[in-house]
């Protein structure tokens, strides 16, 4: 099951990519309710989109975005049928990436 | 960009040069996109989190940067917000929820092929400002707007 959600649509030269991750973004502050124990920061720390195999954006991220993130941005120059790809790697190590064809 | 700066400024400080020579432009920082900038998610203020992330924490109010964000947020842990500007050459962008424990939220670093728009949903401890910061020519500009926040979103 893969992690990211990619919506991607040309409109003219612009083209408008929404993005969906599946992450349970943990900041490290919040604590267990049963245990009362801190239950350890796991999030997405970069976002990296790439069209046609270019890095067109790059995102840092803390623990203050939302749980299953959402992200959107705008960019030029690409076609409908090009590919955008959108990889997240997370403070633990881990991470996916995902490929999409620009409608 | 300025992570790179920042490296510089550290190494530079640690073998006794002064924080001046990075201005001398033999070493101009270069572009180091996907380096990522962990003080500037630690920084506990906010002039902290800028400086790790844009280099300074100097910027000036902008009209031309445009922020959207909720007068009002029920739930914390999920405040809309996109950042969209008419300027040019912008380099990067960060959004920052002043009264989180850690304010910086994430930043953005747009290559030239990038629309100056980002659009995400962040959470926010309790009601302060959220700040778009860009930089633009290696300047920055920033644009504010308050946020209230019934339930935070934090935990803690």
């Amino acid at each position: 099951m893969a992690s990211i959600k990619i919506r991607a649509k040309a409109k003219g030269d612009i083209t408008t990519v929404k993005t969906l991750m599946s992450h349970p973004m943990e900041t490290g502050l919040r604590k267990d309710s049963k245990t009362g124990k801190k239950i350890p920061a796991n999030h997405i720390t970069e976002v990296t989109a790439e069209h046609n195999g270019n890095t067109v954006m790059t995102a840092n991220w803390g623990g203050a975005i939302s749980k299953n993130p959402y992200l959107s941005f705008k960019f030029k120059g690409a076609a409908s049928g090009d590919k955008i790809k959108i990889t997240w790697v997370d403070n633990m190590g881990k991470g996916d990436s995902a490929e999409a064809a620009i409608k | 960009m300025n992570l790179l700066r920042r490296k510089f400024v550290k190494t530079a400080a640690f073998v006794g040069a002064t924080v001046s020579a990075v201005g001398t432009g033999i070493l101009i920082p270069q572009r180091a996109l996907g380096a990522y900038t962990k003080a500037a998610f630690d920084a506990k203020d906010v002039s902290g989190a800028l400086t790790a992330a844009m280099g300074t924490d100097q910027h000036t109010a902008s009209d031309e940067i445009k922020l959207k964000a909720p007068d009002i947020a029920e739930n914390g842990a999920v405040v809309p917000v996109t950042v969209s500007s008419t300027m040019g050459n912008i380099d990067a962008i960060s959004i920052i929820a002043s009264a989180n424990d850690s304010p910086m939220t994430s930043t953005y670093m747009l290559t030239s092929a990038c629309e100056p728009f980002v659009s995400t949903r962040i959470k926010m401890a309790k009601t302060s400002d959220v700040v778009a910061v860009v930089k633009a020519d290696g300047k920055l500009y920033s644009a504010a707007k308050e946020v209230k926040v019934t339930i935070g979103g934090c935990g803690g």
